[in-house]
Protein backbone atom coordinates (compact mmCIF):
# COMPACT_ATOMS: atom_id res chain seq x y z
CA UNK A 1 0.00 0.00 0.00
CA UNK A 2 1.28 3.29 -0.92
CA UNK A 3 1.70 6.35 1.36
CA UNK A 4 2.12 9.38 0.47
CA UNK A 5 3.81 11.66 3.58
CA UNK A 6 4.25 15.57 4.68
CA UNK A 7 6.58 15.37 7.64
CA UNK A 8 6.80 18.64 9.93
CA UNK A 9 6.83 20.21 6.70
CA UNK A 10 7.53 24.80 6.24
CA UNK A 11 8.00 27.24 3.13
CA UNK A 12 8.53 30.46 3.13
CA UNK A 13 8.40 33.14 0.50
CA UNK A 14 10.62 36.19 0.59
CA UNK A 15 8.74 39.22 -0.21
CA UNK A 16 9.33 43.00 0.15
CA UNK A 17 8.11 43.11 3.75
CA UNK A 18 9.66 39.80 5.30
CA UNK A 19 9.53 36.42 5.21
CA UNK A 20 5.91 35.24 4.31
CA UNK A 21 5.42 31.95 6.10
CA UNK A 22 3.08 29.45 3.35
CA UNK A 23 3.28 26.53 5.50
CA UNK A 24 4.24 26.35 9.16
CA UNK A 25 5.48 22.87 10.16
CA UNK A 26 2.44 20.76 8.58
CA UNK A 27 2.33 16.88 8.69
CA UNK A 28 -0.30 14.72 7.47
CA UNK A 29 -0.43 11.38 5.36
CA UNK A 30 -2.52 10.08 2.33
CA UNK A 31 -2.25 6.20 2.48
CA UNK A 32 -4.21 4.59 -0.41
CA UNK A 33 -7.85 4.76 0.14
CA UNK A 34 -7.88 8.08 1.67
CA UNK A 35 -9.41 11.00 1.06
CA UNK A 36 -7.76 13.83 2.45
CA UNK A 37 -9.28 16.91 2.39
CA UNK A 38 -7.49 20.72 3.13
CA UNK A 39 -9.76 23.48 3.60
CA UNK A 40 -9.00 26.92 3.90
CA UNK A 41 -9.22 30.21 2.62
CA UNK A 42 -6.42 31.94 0.11
CA UNK A 43 -3.41 32.16 1.70
CA UNK A 44 -2.80 29.53 3.71
CA UNK A 45 -0.95 27.43 1.65
CA UNK A 46 -2.99 24.87 0.10
CA UNK A 47 -1.75 25.01 -3.60
CA UNK A 48 2.17 25.27 -1.98
CA UNK A 49 1.07 21.93 0.01
CA UNK A 50 -0.03 20.44 -3.46
CA UNK A 51 3.47 21.48 -5.22
CA UNK A 52 5.35 19.89 -2.53
CA UNK A 53 3.77 16.49 -3.00
CA UNK A 54 3.38 16.52 -6.93
CA UNK A 55 7.22 17.57 -6.38
CA UNK A 56 6.66 21.34 -8.56
CA UNK A 57 8.53 22.28 -5.48
CA UNK A 58 10.63 21.47 -2.50
CA UNK A 59 10.02 22.47 1.16
CA UNK A 60 13.05 24.45 3.34
CA UNK A 61 11.95 22.60 6.08
CA UNK A 62 10.49 18.83 6.66
CA UNK A 63 10.46 16.04 4.16
CA UNK A 64 8.08 14.86 1.75
CA UNK A 65 8.04 11.47 0.72
CA UNK A 66 6.49 8.42 -0.98
CA UNK A 67 6.83 5.36 -0.11
CA UNK A 68 9.66 6.45 2.37
CA UNK A 69 11.42 7.74 -0.40
CA UNK A 70 12.11 11.75 -0.47
CA UNK A 71 9.90 13.46 -3.31
CA UNK A 72 12.47 15.07 -6.13
CA UNK A 73 10.34 16.11 -8.52
CA UNK A 74 7.13 15.27 -10.35
CA UNK A 75 6.23 11.77 -11.60
CA UNK A 76 3.00 9.92 -12.91
CA UNK A 77 2.78 7.60 -9.99
CA UNK A 78 1.20 11.18 -9.10
CA UNK A 79 -1.98 12.50 -11.05
CA UNK A 80 -2.53 16.31 -10.64
CA UNK A 81 -5.97 17.84 -11.47
CA UNK A 82 -5.52 21.75 -11.65
CA UNK A 83 -8.13 24.52 -11.75
CA UNK A 84 -7.86 25.97 -14.45
CA UNK A 85 -8.10 22.72 -16.77
CA UNK A 86 -4.42 22.88 -18.47
CA UNK A 87 -5.74 20.86 -21.23
CA UNK A 88 -3.71 21.09 -24.57
CA UNK A 89 -5.79 23.07 -26.93
CA UNK A 90 -4.22 21.60 -30.00
CA UNK A 91 -5.00 17.98 -28.93
CA UNK A 92 -8.25 16.08 -29.41
CA UNK A 93 -10.25 15.19 -26.50
CA UNK A 94 -8.99 11.72 -26.87
CA UNK A 95 -5.46 13.07 -27.00
CA UNK A 96 -5.52 15.09 -24.27
CA UNK A 97 -6.78 11.48 -22.09
CA UNK A 98 -4.06 10.11 -23.34
CA UNK A 99 -1.50 12.67 -23.34
CA UNK A 100 0.74 10.71 -20.82
CA UNK A 101 0.41 7.44 -22.58
CA UNK A 102 2.10 9.29 -25.62
CA UNK A 103 5.02 10.43 -23.31
CA UNK A 104 5.29 7.03 -22.24
CA UNK A 105 5.71 5.89 -26.29
CA UNK A 106 2.01 3.65 -25.74
CA UNK A 107 1.09 2.57 -29.62
CA UNK A 108 -1.83 4.30 -31.16
CA UNK A 109 -4.40 1.75 -30.85
CA UNK A 110 -3.82 1.04 -27.38
CA UNK A 111 -3.63 4.85 -26.48
CA UNK A 112 -7.51 5.34 -28.16
CA UNK A 113 -8.41 2.16 -26.58
CA UNK A 114 -7.68 3.21 -23.29
CA UNK A 115 -8.46 7.07 -24.13
CA UNK A 116 -12.13 5.77 -25.00
CA UNK A 117 -12.70 3.54 -21.97
CA UNK A 118 -11.64 6.23 -19.71
CA UNK A 119 -13.71 9.22 -21.58
CA UNK A 120 -17.13 6.70 -20.95
CA UNK A 121 -15.91 6.13 -17.38
CA UNK A 122 -16.06 9.98 -16.64
CA UNK A 123 -19.08 10.34 -19.04
CA UNK A 124 -17.74 12.24 -22.03
CA UNK A 125 -18.30 9.07 -24.35
CA UNK A 126 -19.08 10.32 -27.92
CA UNK A 127 -16.68 13.34 -26.97
CA UNK A 128 -13.77 11.98 -28.70
CA UNK A 129 -12.75 13.64 -31.58
CA UNK A 130 -14.08 16.89 -29.77
CA UNK A 131 -11.79 19.92 -29.55
CA UNK A 132 -11.39 21.32 -26.16
CA UNK A 133 -12.53 24.96 -27.34
CA UNK A 134 -16.03 23.31 -27.93
CA UNK A 135 -16.46 21.72 -24.27
CA UNK A 136 -17.93 23.17 -21.40
CA UNK A 137 -16.29 23.65 -18.17
CA UNK A 138 -17.25 20.68 -16.45
CA UNK A 139 -16.05 18.80 -19.09
CA UNK A 140 -12.81 20.31 -19.69
CA UNK A 141 -12.29 19.13 -15.77
CA UNK A 142 -13.78 15.55 -16.23
CA UNK A 143 -11.17 15.74 -19.47
CA UNK A 144 -8.58 16.19 -16.65
CA UNK A 145 -9.53 14.20 -14.19
CA UNK A 146 -9.51 11.02 -17.09
CA UNK A 147 -6.23 12.67 -18.53
CA UNK A 148 -4.68 12.04 -14.61
CA UNK A 149 -5.90 8.94 -14.37
CA UNK A 150 -4.83 6.91 -17.38
CA UNK A 151 -1.54 7.29 -16.02
CA UNK A 152 -2.92 4.78 -13.32
CA UNK A 153 -1.29 6.96 -10.68
CA UNK A 154 -1.27 5.75 -7.18
CA UNK A 155 -2.56 9.67 -6.13
CA UNK A 156 -4.65 11.90 -7.35
CA UNK A 157 -3.85 15.54 -6.72
CA UNK A 158 -6.27 18.02 -6.95
CA UNK A 159 -6.41 21.88 -6.89
CA UNK A 160 -9.48 22.88 -6.13
CA UNK A 161 -10.84 21.20 -9.19
CA UNK A 162 -14.34 22.20 -8.96
CA UNK A 163 -13.56 25.76 -7.96
CA UNK A 164 -14.57 27.70 -11.10
CA UNK A 165 -17.84 25.18 -12.07
CA UNK A 166 -21.36 25.86 -11.71
CA UNK A 167 -22.79 24.56 -8.66
CA UNK A 168 -24.97 21.73 -10.14
CA UNK A 169 -21.82 20.96 -12.34
CA UNK A 170 -20.00 20.78 -9.04
CA UNK A 171 -22.28 18.44 -7.20
CA UNK A 172 -22.23 15.75 -10.40
CA UNK A 173 -18.28 16.06 -10.69
CA UNK A 174 -17.86 15.07 -6.64
CA UNK A 175 -19.91 12.06 -7.12
CA UNK A 176 -17.68 11.35 -9.90
CA UNK A 177 -14.49 11.58 -7.62
CA UNK A 178 -16.13 9.24 -4.77
CA UNK A 179 -17.39 6.61 -7.64
CA UNK A 180 -13.79 6.45 -8.75
CA UNK A 181 -12.12 6.33 -5.74
CA UNK A 182 -14.69 3.43 -4.68
CA UNK A 183 -13.48 1.81 -7.50
CA UNK A 184 -10.05 2.02 -7.30
CA UNK A 185 -8.95 2.50 -3.90
CA UNK A 186 -6.58 5.21 -4.94
CA UNK A 187 -5.27 7.64 -2.72
CA UNK A 188 -6.47 11.43 -3.13
CA UNK A 189 -5.54 14.83 -1.69
CA UNK A 190 -7.99 17.54 -2.81
CA UNK A 191 -8.05 21.65 -2.58
CA UNK A 192 -10.91 22.96 -1.54
CA UNK A 193 -12.36 26.60 -0.15
CA UNK A 194 -16.08 24.89 0.01
CA UNK A 195 -17.11 23.44 3.30
CA UNK A 196 -19.42 20.82 1.92
CA UNK A 197 -17.45 19.97 -0.50
CA UNK A 198 -14.85 19.29 1.74
CA UNK A 199 -17.27 17.36 4.56
CA UNK A 200 -18.48 15.17 1.77
CA UNK A 201 -15.74 14.13 -0.08
CA UNK A 202 -13.08 13.66 3.06
CA UNK A 203 -12.53 10.65 4.94
CA UNK A 204 -9.82 13.42 6.91
CA UNK A 205 -10.51 16.12 6.52
CA UNK A 206 -7.91 19.30 7.86
CA UNK A 207 -8.65 22.78 8.26
CA UNK A 208 -5.59 25.39 7.54
CA UNK A 209 -5.08 28.69 9.08
CA UNK A 210 -3.91 31.60 6.99
CA UNK A 211 -0.17 33.07 7.57
CA UNK A 212 1.44 31.14 9.08
CA UNK A 213 -0.53 27.97 7.04
CA UNK A 214 -0.60 25.49 9.97
CA UNK A 215 -3.16 22.72 10.61
CA UNK A 216 -5.59 24.23 12.78
CA UNK A 217 -7.66 20.83 13.06
CA UNK A 218 -8.54 17.25 11.72
CA UNK A 219 -11.46 15.77 11.65
CA UNK A 220 -12.93 12.20 10.00
CA UNK A 221 -15.85 12.67 8.29
CA UNK A 222 -17.54 9.63 7.45
CA UNK A 223 -19.75 10.83 4.52
CA UNK A 224 -17.84 9.59 1.62
CA UNK A 225 -18.08 6.10 3.33
CA UNK A 226 -22.08 6.09 3.08
CA UNK A 227 -21.96 7.87 -0.16
CA UNK A 228 -19.90 4.33 -1.39
CA UNK A 229 -22.08 2.19 0.48
CA UNK A 230 -25.23 3.22 -1.52
CA UNK A 231 -26.64 6.22 -0.02
CA UNK A 232 -27.44 9.02 -2.29
CA UNK A 233 -25.44 12.99 -2.19
CA UNK A 234 -28.61 14.46 -1.95
CA UNK A 235 -29.81 12.30 1.14
CA UNK A 236 -26.49 12.85 2.44
CA UNK A 237 -26.33 16.59 2.54
CA UNK A 238 -29.94 16.95 3.48
CA UNK A 239 -28.70 14.57 6.68
CA UNK A 240 -29.15 17.34 10.15
CA UNK A 241 -25.61 15.64 10.76
CA UNK A 242 -23.99 16.86 7.85
CA UNK A 243 -25.59 20.08 8.34
CA UNK A 244 -24.44 20.24 11.97
CA UNK A 245 -21.37 19.25 11.54
CA UNK A 246 -21.16 22.10 8.40
CA UNK A 247 -22.16 24.86 10.92
CA UNK A 248 -20.22 23.72 13.10
CA UNK A 249 -16.84 23.96 10.99
CA UNK A 250 -18.19 27.78 9.76
CA UNK A 251 -18.46 29.07 13.25
CA UNK A 252 -15.57 27.34 14.74
CA UNK A 253 -13.46 28.52 12.11
CA UNK A 254 -14.56 30.86 9.61
CA UNK A 255 -17.64 32.88 10.86
CA UNK A 256 -15.88 36.68 9.73
CA UNK A 257 -14.51 34.74 6.16
CA UNK A 258 -16.58 35.72 3.28
CA UNK A 259 -14.16 34.12 1.27
CA UNK A 260 -15.10 30.54 2.31
CA UNK A 261 -18.72 29.05 1.09
CA UNK A 262 -20.84 27.49 3.68
CA UNK A 263 -24.13 28.28 1.53
CA UNK A 264 -25.31 24.84 0.81
CA UNK A 265 -24.94 24.86 -3.12
CA UNK B 1 -21.45 2.30 -10.66
CA UNK B 2 -25.31 4.53 -10.54
CA UNK B 3 -24.86 5.90 -14.08
CA UNK B 4 -23.09 9.50 -14.37
CA UNK B 5 -25.02 12.80 -14.48
CA UNK B 6 -24.61 15.43 -16.42
CA UNK B 7 -25.45 19.27 -15.90
CA UNK B 8 -28.42 20.98 -17.84
CA UNK B 9 -25.14 22.75 -19.72
CA UNK B 10 -23.77 19.19 -20.57
CA UNK B 11 -26.63 17.76 -21.34
CA UNK B 12 -27.53 20.25 -24.14
CA UNK B 13 -24.29 19.93 -25.54
CA UNK B 14 -24.44 16.29 -25.94
CA UNK B 15 -27.63 16.57 -27.19
CA UNK B 16 -26.98 18.76 -29.65
CA UNK B 17 -23.87 16.98 -30.65
CA UNK B 18 -21.05 19.04 -32.13
CA UNK B 19 -21.50 22.28 -31.31
CA UNK B 20 -21.81 24.91 -34.45
CA UNK B 21 -18.72 26.73 -35.24
CA UNK B 22 -19.31 30.58 -34.43
CA UNK B 23 -19.13 32.22 -38.00
CA UNK B 24 -16.79 35.82 -37.98
CA UNK B 25 -17.89 36.53 -41.09
CA UNK B 26 -20.85 38.84 -41.53
CA UNK B 27 -23.26 37.21 -43.44
CA UNK B 28 -23.17 40.53 -46.19
CA UNK B 29 -19.23 39.98 -46.61
CA UNK B 30 -19.79 40.80 -50.79
CA UNK B 31 -21.32 43.93 -49.55
CA UNK B 32 -18.19 44.91 -47.06
CA UNK B 33 -16.19 43.82 -50.51
CA UNK B 34 -17.60 46.02 -52.76
CA UNK B 35 -15.65 49.76 -52.01
CA UNK B 36 -12.79 47.15 -52.75
CA UNK B 37 -13.74 46.52 -55.90
CA UNK B 38 -14.57 49.99 -56.76
CA UNK B 39 -11.35 51.16 -56.03
CA UNK B 40 -9.56 48.84 -58.12
CA UNK B 41 -12.01 49.13 -60.91
CA UNK B 42 -11.30 52.62 -60.51
CA UNK B 43 -7.93 52.02 -60.47
CA UNK B 44 -7.71 50.48 -63.67
CA UNK B 45 -10.59 52.89 -65.66
CA UNK B 46 -8.01 55.91 -64.88
CA UNK B 47 -5.08 54.09 -66.24
CA UNK B 48 -6.75 53.49 -69.42
CA UNK B 49 -8.19 57.07 -69.43
CA UNK B 50 -4.92 58.32 -68.77
CA UNK B 51 -2.44 55.75 -71.11
CA UNK B 52 -5.56 55.86 -73.81
CA UNK B 53 -5.69 59.63 -74.58
CA UNK B 54 -2.24 59.68 -74.95
CA UNK B 55 -2.13 62.12 -71.68
CA UNK B 56 1.36 60.45 -70.93
CA UNK B 57 3.42 58.46 -73.36
CA UNK B 58 3.31 54.73 -73.58
CA UNK B 59 6.80 54.60 -73.18
CA UNK B 60 6.11 55.47 -69.84
CA UNK B 61 2.55 54.02 -69.16
CA UNK B 62 1.48 51.76 -71.14
CA UNK B 63 -2.23 50.57 -71.76
CA UNK B 64 -3.72 48.22 -69.27
CA UNK B 65 -4.11 45.66 -72.11
CA UNK B 66 -0.25 46.38 -73.36
CA UNK B 67 0.31 44.87 -70.52
CA UNK B 68 -1.72 41.87 -70.64
CA UNK B 69 -0.24 41.33 -73.60
CA UNK B 70 3.28 41.44 -72.72
CA UNK B 71 2.48 39.26 -70.09
CA UNK B 72 1.08 36.29 -72.30
CA UNK B 73 4.11 37.19 -73.97
CA UNK B 74 6.83 36.73 -71.53
CA UNK B 75 4.96 33.59 -70.19
CA UNK B 76 5.36 31.58 -73.65
CA UNK B 77 8.14 33.08 -75.28
CA UNK B 78 10.15 34.71 -72.73
CA UNK B 79 11.87 38.30 -71.66
CA UNK B 80 16.13 38.28 -70.97
CA UNK B 81 16.29 34.32 -71.94
CA UNK B 82 13.89 33.16 -69.24
CA UNK B 83 10.39 32.61 -69.22
CA UNK B 84 7.99 34.56 -66.52
CA UNK B 85 7.58 30.97 -64.94
CA UNK B 86 11.52 30.21 -65.21
CA UNK B 87 11.73 34.01 -63.72
CA UNK B 88 9.09 32.93 -61.10
CA UNK B 89 10.63 29.52 -60.25
CA UNK B 90 14.01 31.16 -59.23
CA UNK B 91 12.75 33.39 -57.16
CA UNK B 92 10.38 31.57 -55.20
CA UNK B 93 13.56 28.77 -55.17
CA UNK B 94 15.75 31.45 -53.65
CA UNK B 95 13.01 32.36 -51.18
CA UNK B 96 11.93 29.06 -50.32
CA UNK B 97 15.36 27.71 -49.42
CA UNK B 98 15.85 31.27 -47.24
CA UNK B 99 12.67 30.30 -45.41
CA UNK B 100 13.49 26.31 -44.91
CA UNK B 101 16.89 27.11 -43.34
CA UNK B 102 15.67 30.24 -40.94
CA UNK B 103 12.50 27.84 -39.82
CA UNK B 104 15.37 24.89 -39.17
CA UNK B 105 18.10 28.20 -37.41
CA UNK B 106 15.42 30.81 -35.63
CA UNK B 107 12.97 28.32 -34.28
CA UNK B 108 15.35 25.97 -32.39
CA UNK B 109 17.41 29.45 -31.37
CA UNK B 110 14.05 30.99 -30.67
CA UNK B 111 12.87 28.21 -28.56
CA UNK B 112 16.98 28.39 -26.77
CA UNK B 113 16.26 32.29 -26.43
CA UNK B 114 12.74 31.83 -24.71
CA UNK B 115 14.00 29.12 -21.97
CA UNK B 116 16.90 30.14 -21.09
CA UNK B 117 17.37 33.83 -19.99
CA UNK B 118 21.49 33.17 -20.06
CA UNK B 119 21.19 32.64 -23.90
CA UNK B 120 18.42 35.22 -24.18
CA UNK B 121 20.82 37.81 -22.85
CA UNK B 122 23.43 36.24 -25.53
CA UNK B 123 21.48 36.89 -28.21
CA UNK B 124 19.55 39.41 -28.29
CA UNK B 125 21.98 42.37 -28.61
CA UNK B 126 23.06 40.36 -31.93
CA UNK B 127 20.06 40.40 -33.20
CA UNK B 128 18.76 43.83 -32.31
CA UNK B 129 21.90 45.06 -33.66
CA UNK B 130 21.04 44.03 -37.15
CA UNK B 131 17.69 43.83 -37.19
CA UNK B 132 16.55 47.61 -37.84
CA UNK B 133 19.56 47.73 -40.43
CA UNK B 134 17.74 47.99 -44.04
CA UNK B 135 19.37 44.72 -45.68
CA UNK B 136 20.63 46.30 -48.81
CA UNK B 137 22.86 48.60 -46.45
CA UNK B 138 24.65 44.93 -45.91
CA UNK B 139 24.52 43.51 -48.99
CA UNK B 140 27.40 45.21 -50.08
CA UNK B 141 29.06 43.56 -47.48
CA UNK B 142 27.82 39.93 -48.16
CA UNK B 143 28.99 40.99 -51.93
CA UNK B 144 32.74 41.37 -50.46
CA UNK B 145 32.05 38.30 -48.63
CA UNK B 146 30.04 35.72 -50.34
CA UNK B 147 30.61 37.00 -54.22
CA UNK B 148 27.62 37.69 -56.59
CA UNK B 149 26.62 33.92 -56.73
CA UNK B 150 23.35 32.46 -55.49
CA UNK B 151 24.68 31.98 -51.99
CA UNK B 152 24.64 36.32 -51.55
CA UNK B 153 20.93 36.54 -53.08
CA UNK B 154 19.64 33.44 -50.56
CA UNK B 155 21.84 34.68 -47.55
CA UNK B 156 20.48 37.99 -48.09
CA UNK B 157 16.61 36.86 -47.56
CA UNK B 158 17.44 34.33 -44.97
CA UNK B 159 18.99 37.46 -42.61
CA UNK B 160 15.96 39.57 -43.52
CA UNK B 161 13.72 36.46 -41.97
CA UNK B 162 15.79 35.08 -39.48
CA UNK B 163 15.14 38.14 -37.03
CA UNK B 164 11.85 38.27 -36.87
CA UNK B 165 11.42 34.55 -36.80
CA UNK B 166 14.03 34.16 -33.70
CA UNK B 167 12.40 36.87 -31.89
CA UNK B 168 8.50 35.67 -32.50
CA UNK B 169 9.65 32.05 -31.57
CA UNK B 170 10.87 33.36 -28.25
CA UNK B 171 8.46 35.65 -27.22
CA UNK B 172 5.95 32.60 -27.86
CA UNK B 173 8.17 30.30 -25.41
CA UNK B 174 8.15 32.48 -22.89
CA UNK B 175 4.36 32.74 -23.11
CA UNK B 176 3.58 29.14 -22.43
CA UNK B 177 0.90 28.87 -20.07
CA UNK B 178 2.73 27.57 -16.53
CA UNK B 179 0.06 25.13 -15.40
CA UNK B 180 0.40 23.47 -18.83
CA UNK B 181 4.07 23.06 -18.38
CA UNK B 182 3.39 21.52 -14.59
CA UNK B 183 0.38 19.36 -16.26
CA UNK B 184 3.07 17.98 -18.59
CA UNK B 185 5.39 17.86 -15.78
CA UNK B 186 3.42 15.64 -13.97
CA UNK B 187 2.56 13.54 -16.78
CA UNK B 188 6.25 11.96 -16.48
CA UNK B 189 7.23 14.27 -19.46
CA UNK B 190 10.78 14.64 -19.76
CA UNK B 191 12.81 17.93 -20.59
CA UNK B 192 12.67 17.20 -24.80
CA UNK B 193 9.07 16.04 -24.36
CA UNK B 194 8.47 19.35 -22.90
CA UNK B 195 9.73 21.01 -25.59
CA UNK B 196 8.06 18.59 -28.30
CA UNK B 197 4.75 18.39 -26.96
CA UNK B 198 4.20 21.36 -25.15
CA UNK B 199 6.18 24.90 -25.76
CA UNK B 200 6.30 23.73 -29.68
CA UNK B 201 2.95 23.05 -30.08
CA UNK B 202 2.11 26.32 -27.69
CA UNK B 203 4.14 28.38 -29.80
CA UNK B 204 3.14 27.27 -33.44
CA UNK B 205 0.63 30.55 -33.74
CA UNK B 206 3.30 32.71 -32.73
CA UNK B 207 6.05 31.11 -35.26
CA UNK B 208 3.30 31.18 -37.93
CA UNK B 209 2.92 34.84 -37.48
CA UNK B 210 6.29 35.51 -37.00
CA UNK B 211 6.82 33.55 -40.45
CA UNK B 212 3.95 35.94 -42.28
CA UNK B 213 5.51 39.10 -40.89
CA UNK B 214 9.27 37.92 -42.26
CA UNK B 215 7.51 36.38 -45.36
CA UNK B 216 6.58 39.75 -46.20
CA UNK B 217 10.08 41.45 -45.66
CA UNK B 218 12.06 38.35 -47.18
CA UNK B 219 10.10 38.64 -50.51
CA UNK B 220 10.66 42.28 -50.97
CA UNK B 221 14.18 41.73 -49.85
CA UNK B 222 14.36 39.66 -52.75
CA UNK B 223 13.88 42.35 -55.79
CA UNK B 224 17.53 43.72 -54.16
CA UNK B 225 18.88 40.36 -54.11
CA UNK B 226 18.47 40.27 -57.34
CA UNK B 227 20.08 43.25 -58.53
CA UNK B 228 23.46 41.71 -57.77
CA UNK B 229 24.12 40.21 -61.42
CA UNK B 230 21.51 37.25 -61.44
CA UNK B 231 20.44 35.63 -64.91
CA UNK B 232 16.77 34.69 -63.85
CA UNK B 233 14.30 35.82 -60.87
CA UNK B 234 11.55 38.46 -61.40
CA UNK B 235 13.80 41.32 -59.53
CA UNK B 236 16.23 40.76 -62.31
CA UNK B 237 13.61 40.64 -65.18
CA UNK B 238 11.67 43.72 -63.93
CA UNK B 239 15.57 45.71 -62.89
CA UNK B 240 16.70 45.11 -66.87
CA UNK B 241 13.34 45.58 -68.25
CA UNK B 242 14.04 49.21 -66.51
CA UNK B 243 17.45 49.60 -67.99
CA UNK B 244 15.77 48.80 -71.96
CA UNK B 245 13.01 51.12 -71.29
CA UNK B 246 10.18 48.03 -71.63
CA UNK B 247 7.73 49.83 -68.95
CA UNK B 248 5.28 47.05 -69.78
CA UNK B 249 7.70 44.51 -68.54
CA UNK B 250 8.09 46.36 -65.57
CA UNK B 251 4.67 46.51 -64.64
CA UNK B 252 4.29 43.25 -65.05
CA UNK B 253 6.43 42.13 -63.34
CA UNK B 254 5.72 44.50 -60.22
CA UNK B 255 1.70 43.00 -60.86
CA UNK B 256 3.22 39.42 -60.36
CA UNK B 257 5.41 40.57 -57.82
CA UNK B 258 2.63 41.52 -55.88
CA UNK B 259 -0.19 38.93 -56.82
CA UNK B 260 3.03 36.19 -55.59
CA UNK B 261 3.34 38.22 -52.14
CA UNK B 262 -0.30 38.15 -51.66
CA UNK B 263 -0.72 34.34 -52.41
CA UNK B 264 2.16 33.84 -49.71
CA UNK B 265 0.54 36.19 -47.13
CA UNK B 266 -2.62 33.98 -47.83
CA UNK B 267 -1.01 30.82 -47.44
CA UNK B 268 0.58 31.46 -44.15
CA UNK B 269 -3.06 32.51 -42.81
CA UNK B 270 -4.50 29.36 -44.12
CA UNK B 271 -2.29 27.47 -42.37
CA UNK B 272 -2.72 29.62 -39.03
CA UNK B 273 -6.51 28.93 -39.60
CA UNK B 274 -5.60 24.83 -39.91
CA UNK B 275 -2.89 24.24 -37.88
CA UNK B 276 -3.37 26.83 -35.07
CA UNK B 277 -6.90 27.71 -34.60
CA UNK B 278 -7.33 26.82 -31.48
CA UNK B 279 -5.24 29.88 -30.35
CA UNK B 280 -7.76 32.42 -32.05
Amino acid sequence: MARLSVDNVSVHYPTPRGLVHALDKVSLEIASGDIVVALGASGCGKSTLLGLMAGFQRPDAGRVTLGGATITGPGADRGVVFQDDALMPWLSAAENVAFGLTLQKVGRSERRERAEALMCRVGLAGFEDHRIGELSGGMRQRLGLARALANRPDFLLMDEPLGALDALTRERIQSLILDIWRDTGTGIFLITHSIEEALFLATELVILSPRPGRIVRRLQPGFARRYAAGESARSIKADPEFIRAREDILNAHFAHDEEIEHAAH
Amino acid sequence: MPPIELSVAEEVALQSGRPEPVRYRAPSAWRARQPMLVTVLGLLALWELVSGFGVVSSLFLPAPQQVLTKLVEIATTGFMDATLWQHTAASLQRVGIAVVAALATAVPLGVLIGLNRTASAAVDPLIEFYRPVPPLAYLPLIVIWFGIGEVSKVLLIYLAIFAPLVLATGSGVRRVDKTRVLAARSLGASRWQLVRHVVLPSTLPDILTGLRIALGVGWSTLVAAELIAAQRGLGFMVQSASQFLVTDVVIAGILVIAAIALLLELSIRYLERRYAGWAH
